[in-house]
């Protein structure tokens, strides 16, 4: 599904005196199935914009196109949208409540009025792509889960909608290494699997840069910078004055230039930051 | 949305209302209740109004911020309102509209009504938004000390009102992050009959229940190792000091029920 | 030198609920010394243990087996445990959920009022600390109108206006996003180097204990690793096996020996890796 945001404006507590501009013209387009990571720091919008793709904000100014139905219009029925278009918050272990997690997964299909065959089909398929067990889990308590196994059931309640886009709020923040690790590897093969667009919100730069098509910096409620991975981290000096986080290796890769070494421009990745510098130093030697 | 009640928030300032003792606060606030109910004609809400108005106007809280607090019960003041102007009836016929009529009685009763309410729910916020939750506690606490030989737990009733207050805005804000994402879910507050509405509100509550059980044991651990054991041998960084500005307050707040007192009696 | 927290041979167990009546032994035989004045970070996967092993260093959990001291005073003792607790302060995981007052000052108040500290001295410890962790502006604020990371400088003040010997930090940065995780590490950092505080630091991210006196390992209840950081760090295969990460610094050394190139085994800071490769190109 294609996404189209043009000129979108979002401001909190309009009219007071504390009334913050969280979004302010912002303009994107993002292509049927691709993989788009949205990273910046807390406050920068991120979160803002992506609660107006499946309608829960409303612009104060701008349009949002989904494959060229315009869901800012009036009238527009936003369950549809929502369907369409599924939302995983921070943290969303939180919204769990049922007593099983077969029951709180089948919750979104149920609101959707499928039938109860339909909903405990894509109970199962959903478990099985968030990598839960069915005949293991399903009858369990999700609150007597680790927390990422808790996670999962989460996602899963939203996978299990069959979105056609599918948006992540941080869904690695607060899990240990390796269940960080097991999220990211899971996001990468629901991506594969179900060719959805994801939209994958993230402090952490190291996750996005390895696994999406294309990223896009958000600063101050504006679009900083988009592009492919590539692109953006040419601009590295520029996303380090604005503090934010660059992948390790980039990171490393400044160190040496500032220590007057010359390296390659595209090393983003441990291996390659491997390669770059046994080169260097075999050079050297 | 939710984020917009101010109701018993406290707005942050260094006016003369806010720094006047809390157990005068509370007092006063307790007599200006009882005083809006010997109120018995227009004249005497002059005194109440401008005593309400002098408060607002010292203590620099914005009217519109007030005025948001009193959103969440303009309808039950809009219906009590209705019910009086249609219901009481004596005097003259000021409207008829067949089956409907307003007489003089019945418009005076409203007003009355309308405006006593307003002006309860305004003292009480007024107390809310110009005292910090802590000294309010500590208000309540040092008023009901006296009453702790007959078995009231002053110092634990005032600390689970600081707590509750603290929490207000946290929870307010956990309800709406758990109302958008079951939102994200396809759930649906709004529509369907009463059964059906309150059976859609388990997905709220239920996690929110469990979030603030799960605050709960957390915030008590933490107080523990923070060498919390009761109220007893505890010291404040504020102790509560009767001054010169709270003498200043009692003489008016004195003067004020006075008057309508004596205008009662004259009546 | 002297040991301000002795931990001999602890274990614990939790009992559970419900339908199976079989215990959890959360710790399995700890011992562990925890040296005045040193900086040690424990670090684990989810389920190691190393959150309740920093609940039995101040009495919060007592062991079911074993004892703890904590300047010599046994933990179990009742009549010493507010001793523990002023000599051993804690900060916790979620800042929303350790701050009892609507206002910060109030909050930091929280713990010396507790202590019976006279309203003068408590009211320039509430300063003191308030400075301490960069936050005196913000003393009137509501904490819920902070950030993450200026929640947690707040719960940290909170613990250092009772003037302890020792903070544990259980996981204090797990909630926080990469700026409010600085912020909060660098003062960890400052109240070990300036003040002098004993500092316990509980976490599963590895790149933020680089700059550690000591760094124990813990997995399964167990202590599987205990030494300074350039001894652990180029354990890299056995941390990855444990579910941890390696910095990033330590790895491409590791990755850089593998294929034959010289690195000394003391390099794990980024900053060191660069200096030797300027040195060796």
């Amino acid at each position: 599904m294609s996404i189209r945001i043009e000129n979108l404006t979002h401001i909190y507590n309009k009219g007071l005196s504390y009334e913050t501009v969280a979004l302010d013209g912002v303009s994107l387009t993002i292509e049927d199935k691709e993989f788009v990571g949205i990273i910046g720091h807390t406050g920068s919008g991120k979160s803002t914009l992506i609660q107006h793709i499946n309608g829960i904000l409303k612009p104060e100014n701008g349009r949002i196109f989904i494959n060229d139905t315009d869901i800012t219009e009036k009238g527009i029925k936003l369950s549809d949208i929502r369907k369409r278009v599924g939302l995983v918050f921070q943290y969303p272990e939180y919204q769990l409540f049922e007593d099983t997690v077969e029951k709180d997964i089948a919750f979104g299909p149920s609101n959707m009025g499928l039938s109860p065959e339909e909903v405990d089909e894509r109970v199962r398929e959903s478990m099985e792509l968030v990598g839960l067990a069915y005949d293991e889990f399903a009858g369990r308590s999700p609150f007597e889960l680790s927390g990422g196994q808790k996670r999962r059931v989460a996602i899963a309640g939203v996978i299990a909608m069959r979105p056609e886009v599918l948006i992540m709020d941080e869904p690695t923040a607060g899990l240990d290494p390796k269940a960080h690790k097991d999220i990211i590897e899971m996001l990468v093969k629901l991506h594969k699997m179900t060719e959805c667009n994801i939209l994958l919100v993230s402090h952490n730069m190291e996750d996005v840069a390895e696994i999406v098509d294309k990223i896009i910096v958000m600063h101050s409620g504006k679009i900083f910078s988009q592009g492919s991975p590539a692109e953006i981290y040419k601009e590295r000096d520029r996303l380090l004055d604005i503090g934010l986080e660059v992948p390790q290796a980039m990171l490393f890769m400044k160190k040496l230039e500032d220590r007057g070494i010359s390296v390659g421009k595209d090393v983003m990745t441990m291996d390659e930051a491997v390669e770059e510098i046994e080169k260097l130093l075999r050079k050297g030697s | 949305m939710i984020r917009d009640i101010t109701l018993g928030q406290y707005y942050p300032g260094d006016s003369f209302i806010h720094r006047l003792d809390p157990r005068f606060k509370i007092i006063a606030t307790l007599v200006y209740i009882v005083a809006l109910f010997i109120m018995v004609d227009f004249t005497s809400y002059i005194f109440t109004i401008s005593y309400m108005a002098a408060v607002i106007i010292i203590s620099k809280v914005p009217l519109s911020f007030i005025m948001r607090g009193m959103k969440p019960i303009l309808l039950i003041l809009a219906c009590t309102f209705l019910i009086n102007l249609f219901m009481i009836k004596g005097g003259d016929v000021l409207l008829d509209m067949g089956f409907l009529t307003v007489t003089e009685k019945g418009l005076r009763t409203a007003v009355f009504l309308a405006t006593r309410l307003i002006m309860l729910l305004m003292v009480s916020s007024m107390l809310t938004f110009t005292t910090k939750p802590i000294m309010l506690t500590d208000g309540i606490e040092s008023l009901l000390k006296p009453f702790k030989k007959i078995g009231v737990p002053a110092h634990e009733l005032a600390m689970m009102m600081s707590i509750a207050l603290r929490f207000i805005p946290t929870l307010l804000e956990e309800t709406d992050k758990i109302m958008k994402a079951q939102l994200a879910r396809g759930a649906d507050f709004e529509n369907g009959n009463i059964i059906k509405r309150a059976k859609g509100l388990i997905p709220i509550l239920i996690p929110l229940f469990i979030s603030a059980f799960r605050r709960a044991d957390e915030l008590a651990m933490a107080m523990e190792a923070r060498c919390y054991k009761g109220g007893d041998n505890r010291t404040r960084l504020h102790s509560l000091k009767f001054t010169y500005r709270d003498l200043i307050a009692t003489i008016v707040t004195v003067l004020m029920v006075a008057a309508l007192v004596i205008q009662r009696i004259l009546m | 030198m002297e040991s301000i927290i002795r931990i001999q041979d602890v274990t614990f167990e939790y009992k559970r609920t419900g339908s199976e009546t079989s215990a959890i032994l959360a710790l399995d035989g700890i011992s562990l010394d925890i040296e005045k004045g040193s900086f040690t970070a424990i670090i684990g996967v989810n389920g190691s243990g190393k959150s309740t092993l920093a609940k039995n260093m101040n009495g919060l959990m007592l062991p079911t087996g074993g004892k703890v001291y904590v300047n010599g005073m046994d933990t179990a003792d009742e009549s010493g445990i507010w001793d523990v607790r002023q000599t051993i302060g804690m900060v916790f995981q979620n800042p929303d959920n350790q701050m009892v007052s609507a206002v910060v000052e109030d909050d930091i108040a929280f713990g010396p009022e507790n202590l019976g500290v006279d309203p003068e001295e408590i009211r320039r410890r509430v300063d003191m600390s308030l400075q301490a962790v960069g936050m005196y502006d913000f003393r009137k604020k509501a904490p819920h109108m902070l950030s993450g990371g200026q929640k947690q400088r707040i719960a940290i003040a909170g613990v250092v206006a009772m003037l302890p010997e020792c903070i544990v930090f259980d996981e204090p940065t797990a909630m926080l996003d990469p700026q409010g995780r600085r912020e909060v590490l660098d003062i960890v950092e400052k109240l070990n180097k300036e003040s002098g505080k004993t500092i316990v630091l509980i976490t599963h991210f590895m790149d933020e204990v680089a700059n550690a006196d000591r760094i124990v390992v813990m997995d399964g209840g167990k202590i599987v690793m205990d030494g300074k950081p350039q001894e652990i760090f180029v354990r890299s295969d056995e941390l990855k096996k444990l579910g941890l990460d390696v910095p990033f610094a330590a790895e491409l050394a590791c990755r850089l020996r593998q294929r034959g190139i010289d690195i000394p085994e003391n390099i794990i800071l980024m900053d060191e890796l660069a200096d030797h490769i300027k040195e060796h190109c």
